[in-house]
């Protein structure tokens, strides 16, 4: 394999966005207090729901197993400080679909008590790669980036030898969240020290570790850290800030200048990538043997007194991380988990931190929304695209509800990263147009599926009823031809008693 | 606390079609006053008149289509119509010949096609050229650009309003006293009487590049369009297309036969070429989409504005230039649909 050339590639469109970032870094990352209940959703990642291996009642201690993963996809979940668990049900949590979901709720007893058995350390130079892996997937890894794929199962990727670069993500390009930033500033040597953790996982030998250019105390963090450890395979690189170049395939691109192919992995391009927080969470459990407790989360926005970062306790409820930050405004009124262009909003503030919650946003007023005017076909939407989509065309197509166009302008390439949205004269909301028509589309190919499922139960059902009948035929056939000749035999027979009996 | 549920994203556009509109309106100001300067108040009937009958009748449509005529008339795009309807009429218009020309591209140009967004053709284009083709005597009423022509006589400010009213002048004068072949007629006409450019560039309505008067409003136009493009409003692509279509075959032709071809200059300079470029080309609902596929709408349009000048029947050719790469937008859209990411092109090597 000829070494792979690191050519820094260019991004269609996309905005340079007002980071309003410095609001949450001017202190450091702050711990939250123990909350007197830990709501642990049994689901915090991509997969199967893990399942609770502890009863209620029981009292359960920092870093105990609470679910275990069975399955092909998922990950476990832990007790993130030592208490009761006082229930196993649904609760509110922060998915897109459904409000409540099956959640382990600990009353916590303030001792922060960790299991002693938190396993020694090892050398992770001295496992082999599947042991490795074997090892992270306990820890309850899972990407932190908001994507909370299991990065075990995704590391597995390299089995197959087709990742040549990990990639690591500090790019963080949405507004507000500085979550990252912070992480990298403070905690730059568990970075580097995580990233050749997943190296020798998947055994390769090259890294990239791209970085938003805005982030000067970071880049410098990191260079130190990386002099320290005088690792060569790790490069650090710098990227334009612009927003989305932290999305998966937008950093790809950047860095390595290929593009990841139409409804294509990362693999396909021989990378892999992984959060910056993700490689720490690793190296806090491969090193230090602590898994996946906590997160850096941000607290910001205009309806929050004190923007902050702090480390929370994974089931923390929302509203003890306001707390932190000093508590709501006047005129909180937008709740927002993630970022401002593609956080979900919620309604309540009493679902907990999980793995996938980098930033808690509270904004003082709903963005005004304008009456939605006709497209005017001005293309601004086409020359911000990350893409290179026409959303225009694509609305038009959603409009008609044509399938065909939409699948041919490519609907399921939209990243859905808002940036179309943000300079329509028009006001259209266009993202969310994209992603009901994407979810339309699934239900039909669903039906489709169903439809075809059935037609093919009916076929054979045909056949089988031919089948039989033909059968019932021949041994109506068999049976008549049986009754023709025993039919002879037996007249021949009674005239032959009958010729006996004349006789 | 409850929240409000909202979707994604949470940041919301500042722009919005009516800026866009008043942006347009406004980058034509210095030009509209060039353009009384030169030829006097006319063109301020013309556009109260296009402006009375745009609106009208988009609100008559609207309430037609049973929808609130405020939300058509609030994003001001028929009074773009109606100022762009003012700059292609001489300054003495007939108030009827304005009237329909305002009612036909609002009515059947824009809202018999669905209104803003989905007409096909630009509607001050498609208004205009019906008034050209129906009343072709009432649209040569060009009157002679100021210090033009010395034994002239310029019209006064009630004479004007007079003739837009009636369609009549002052007794004591004809339209051969008042009116003057536009810098493009003359050139047709000249050069079909074998003049050379020389020899017609010479006479008193010819300024230095293009015509007197109209080369300061194309300048005041070309400043209020990189206006636009500075602000966003209207991306190069179209712009550069008109001009790189029209003068890369005028300056070719030029370069041939000086003789018989007038510079690319006077081509810039004259007519609708800058208000065409900037303001007409670039109304985005009836032009091209993708940013290849603008400049090859662009550049058809300055090839067919050149064409028409050259061989055509009309003096000049914007009009018609727009309305028929306005039919041609679907199949540019269609053939020039960017690539995008992780379709084909670069891979792994």
């Amino acid at each position: 394999m000829s070494a792979p050339t690191f050519d820094l590639g260019k991004l269609h469109g996309g905005m340079r966005l007002e980071a309003r970032k410095s609001q949450s870094t001017t202190q450091g990352i702050r711990d939250v207090p123990i909350p007197k209940q830990l709501i642990i959703p049994l689901k915090q990642h991509v997969g199967d729901e893990a399942q609770p291996v502890i009863s209620i009642g029981e009292r359960v201690l920092k870093g105990q197993l609470l679910a275990e993963h069975y399955g092909s996809l998922g990950a476990p979940v832990h007790a993130s400080s030592s208490g009761k668990v006082i229930a196993i049900e649904p609760s509110p949590v922060t998915r897109r679909y459904g409000d409540k979901a099956p959640c382990i709720i600990i009353e916590t007893d303030g001792e922060d008590q960790a299991i002693e058995a938190w396993e020694d350390p090892v050398d992770y130079r001295e496992l082999d790669p599947s042991s490795l892996m074997q090892k992270i997937l306990q820890g309850g890894i899972v990407g932190l980036g908001g994507a909370v794929f299991p990065t075990a199962q995704k590391l597995m990727q390299a089995t197959s030898g087709e990742i040549e670069m990990l990639i690591l993500n500090g790019v963080e390009c949405e507004p507000y969240i500085s979550c990252d930033d912070m992480l990298m500033r403070e905690s730059a040597a568990s970075i580097i020290s995580g990233a050749r953790i997943l190296m020798h996982a998947m055994s390769i030998e090259q890294c990239l570790l791209g970085v938003e250019s805005d982030k000067p105390e970071a880049i410098r963090a990191l260079e130190d850290a990386l002099s320290t450890y005088d690792d060569d395979r790790v490069v650090l690189k710098q990227i334009p800030t612009i927003y989305p170049s932290g999305g998966e395939d937008q950093l790809i691109q950047l860095l390595t200048n290929r593009e990841v192919p139409t409804g294509g992995l990362p693999s396909d391009v021989g990378c892999l990538v992984q959060n910056v927080g993700t490689a720490a969470a690793v190296h806090d459990w491969i090193v230090d043997g602590q898994p996946l407790l906590s997160r850096i989360t941000t607290i910001s926005g205009d309806g929050v007194l004190n923007p902050i970062n702090v480390r929370a306790r994974l089931g923390t409820p929302i509203a003890d991380l306001v707390e932190a930050a000093g508590g709501y405004t006047d005129r909180a009124e937008v709740l927002i988990i993630g970022g401002p262009m593609t956080g979900k909003s919620i309604s309540t503030d009493e679902v907990p931190v999980v793995k996938a919650t980098n930033c808690v946003l509270v904004l003082s007023e709903a963005p005004s929304r304008e009456r939605e005017l006709p497209c005017i076909r001005c293309g601004e939407c086409a020359e911000v695209c990350p893409v290179n989509l026409l959303p225009q065309q694509l609305y038009w197509h959603a409009c008609a509800d044509n399938e065909d166009k939409l699948r041919e302008f490519g609907l399921v390439d939209c990243i859905e990263c808002g940036c179309c949205d943000l300079v329509c004269p028009s006001h259209i909301p266009l993202t969310y147009d994209f992603r009901m028509a994407k979810a339309r589309i699934r239900e039909l190919e669903d039906e489709k599926a169903r439809a075809e499922r059935a037609r093919r139960r009916f076929e054979a059902r045909e056949q089988r009823l031919k089948l039989e009948e033909r059968e019932r035929a021949e041994e109506l056939q068999r049976q008549k031809d049986r009754a023709r000749k025993t039919g002879k035999a037996a007249i021949a027979e009674i005239l032959k008693r009958k010729r006996k009996k004349d006789d | 606390m409850q929240f409000e549920r909202l979707n994604a994203p949470h940041v919301r556009s500042t722009a919005s079609v009516p800026r866009i509109m008043l942006q347009v309106l406004l980058a034509l100001v210095p030009a509209a006053i060039a353009h009384v300067w030169y030829f006097g108040p006319g063109f301020l009937f013309n556009l109260i008149i296009a402006t009375g009958f745009c609106v009208a009748s988009e609100s008559a449509m609207m309430a037609a289509r049973g929808r609130p005529p405020e939300d058509a008339l609030s994003d001001y795009s028929a009074i773009v119509t109606a100022a762009l309807i003012a700059f292609a009429l001489p300054s003495l218009t007939p108030w009827w010949v304005t009237a329909i020309a305002s009612t036909f591209g609002i009515v059947v140009a824009k809202h018999l096609y669905g209104g803003i967004g989905f007409n096909v053709f630009n509607p001050a284009m498609a208004g205009y050229v019906v008034v050209l083709v129906a009343f072709p005597a009432d649209l040569n009423l060009w009157v002679a650009p100021r210090m033009g022509d010395t034994d002239y006589t310029t019209l006064s400010l009630v004479e004007t309003l007079t003739f837009t009213l009636t369609g009549g002048l002052p007794d004591a004068l004809t339209y051969d006293a008042v009116s003057r072949a536009t810098p493009l007629d003359l050139m047709k006409s000249g050069l079909n009487q074998m003049q050379t450019v020389e020899e017609i560039r010479a006479l008193p309505t010819m300024g230095d590049f293009g015509g007197r008067g109209w080369e300061w409003i194309g300048n005041f136009l070309a400043l209020g369009g990189i206006w636009l493009m500075i602000k966003r409003v209207i991306r190069w692509q179209i712009p550069l297309g008109v001009l790189a279509g029209l003068l890369v075959p005028a300056t070719i032709a030029f370069m041939i036969d000086p003789g018989s071809n007038p510079g690319p200059g006077y081509h810039l300079f004259s007519g609708a070429t800058i208000l065409c470029a900037f303001f007409v080309a670039t109304d985005p609902v009836s032009a091209a989409t993708s940013t290849r596929g603008r400049i090859v709408y662009g550049i058809g349009i300055g090839f067919l504005i050149y064409a028409i000048r050259k061989w055509g029947a009309y003096a000049d050719g914007a009009a018609f230039g727009v309305l028929l790469m306005n039919m041609a937008v679907p199949a540019i859209d269609a053939i020039t649909r960017p690539r995008i990411v992780g379709h084909g092109g670069a891979s792994r090597e």
